[in-house]
Parts: C-alpha cells; sequence; structure tokens
C-alpha cells in the first residue's frame, strides 16, 4: 500500500520496484495478444511509460496489476490497430506449435487470415477467450467492458469469421 | 444450422491458432525502461531553449514594423 502511494506521487524508486513485481505478469498478457515475443516485449515497455506518465491518475486503493493489465491491453489493442494484418499473428509464436495433422493445412491458412483480417477489438477478445481461453471476467476488467460485451465481441469475432470462410468457399 | 456452425468455426479457430506455450518472460527489462526515459529527457526541449525561441517572437508580434528588418538580418 505505502508502495503504491509512493507510485502515485511519481517516486521513481517505488515505480522501479512495481516494474520489477509486474513486468513479467504484463509481458505474459501482451504476448497472448499479440503473439510475438520480442513485439510483446517492445510494448511491455511501452505499457509502463504509460503507466509512469499516468501515474497521479492512480488509485492506491485499487489493483495495481488489474489497472496495468488494462493499460497494457490498450497498448496492445494501438498495436494491432497500426500494423498490417499480412505481417502479424500466427506466423510467429504459433509456429512452435506442430500443426494437427487432421487440420487440412489450406482451411488452417484460410481460417488464419480470416481471423487476422477481425476488428482488432474483435480480435483480442476471441484470441484471448477461444485461444487463450481466459475467463470472460478477466478478459472483461482488460478490456473495461462487461462481461456481456466480451462475450457479444467473441459472438461477433466468430460470425464474422464463419462469413468471411464461406465467402472464401470454405465451410466449417 | 448457424449455431452449429459457430461452434465447428470455434473449434476450427482453435485447431488453426494455437495458444502460445511461452509466455514467460526471458529477461529483464528494466534496461530498456530506462532507455525510454533517457530518450524521452533528450527529445524534451530545454525551457531556456524555448524562451530564447519564444523572445524574437514576442517582439515580432507586438512590433511587426521589425519584421523586414528582422529578415534583413537573417
Amino acid at each position: 500500500m505505502q508502495l503504491l502511494e509512493q507510485f502515485a506521487r511519481g517516486d521513481l524508486e517505488a515505480f522501479e520496484a512495481l516494474f520489477r513485481q509486474f513486468q513479467s505478469e504484463v509481458y505474459s498478457w501482451i504476448v497472448r495478444i499479440v503473439r510475438d515475443s520480442g513485439v510483446a516485449e517492445d510494448l511491455t515497455v511501452e505499457t509502463f511509460w504509460r503507466i509512469y506518465r499516468a501515474h497521479a491518475h492512480f488509485d492506491p486503493t485499487r489493483s495495481f496489476g488489474a489497472w496495468a493489465r488494462r493499460i497494457a491491453t490498450n497498448v496492445a489493442l494501438d498495436y494491432l490497430k497500426r500494423v498490417r494484418p499480412e505481417v502479424e499473428l500466427v506466423e510467429s509464436m504459433a509456429r512452435e506449435e506442430p500443426p494437427n495433422p487432421a487440420l487440412r493445412r489450406d482451411v488452417q491458412e484460410r481460417i488464419a487470415r480470416g481471423f487476422k483480417r477481425l476488428p482488432a477489438k474483435l480480435r483480442v477478445a476471441a484470441t484471448l477467450a477461444l485461444v487463450e481461453e481466459r475467463p470472460y471476467a478477466e478478459i472483461a476488467e482488460a478490456l473495461g467492458i462487461s462481461v456481456g460485451g466480451v462475450k457479444s465481441r467473441v459472438f461477433r469475432a466468430v460470425r464474422r469469421l464463419r462469413e468471411e470462410l464461406k465467402a472464401q468457399g470454405v465451410e466449417p | 444450422m448457424n449455431q452449429d456452425d459457430d461452434k465447428k468455426i470455434r473449434e476450427l479457430l482453435r485447431r488453426a491458432i494455437p495458444p502460445v506455450r511461452d509466455t514467460g518472460l526471458q529477461r529483464d527489462l528494466w534496461p530498456q525502461m530506462l532507455k525510454k526515459f533517457d530518450e524521452s529527457a533528450g527529445a524534451r526541449v530545454p525551457w531556456f531553449d524555448l524562451a530564447l525561441a519564444a523572445a524574437p517572437a514576442m517582439g515580432l508580434v507586438f512590433f511587426p514594423e521589425m519584421i523586414p528588418v528582422f529578415l534583413y538580418l537573417l
């Protein structure tokens, strides 16, 4: 509590202590969204940079971790909006996992491509809920919306992906 | 029909895009954070430089007849 109060007053040592305590947590959240370790490291630093600049807005009675996660989600969302869809997702970290032999490669690629074309907001909700299987309440807190809002985004993401696949001639 | 399709899409998605396996941070990012602080400090224009630039600008606003002299001296 004292540490959080010191941080809210702009104390750099308190910020460093919080950075060391939460950097892994923030990184692991971001890497689940952007799916690239190098990018996730850069975005973790960017997240803490925004955290430091917003120290005066932090309420020390509330959870620092939840606040950091929310800022991290916004940073990751900004990144996904900025980056061309051809560049990110699936390509890097997912490649470490061997492809499921039951799933034909072309269908797999079409799904991944269609998923990348979804709006960033829908994609983040669907990635966290369906791919990473994070609890809806956790996603809702990180996105700053209700659980119903998360469900709605996931539902819309699945619908749009289905339409996209149908347009490409892929029947589920 | 659509609900069945949605279920299938969810399953296909899970198989096509596997979850990130290694979510652990491999190194301490504090040095990068300090670098960010340094870059930010370097990018900031000192207040004295701003005052130096503001003084002639204000002079030209209040004494526009000095503009030709100022341009001549440039």
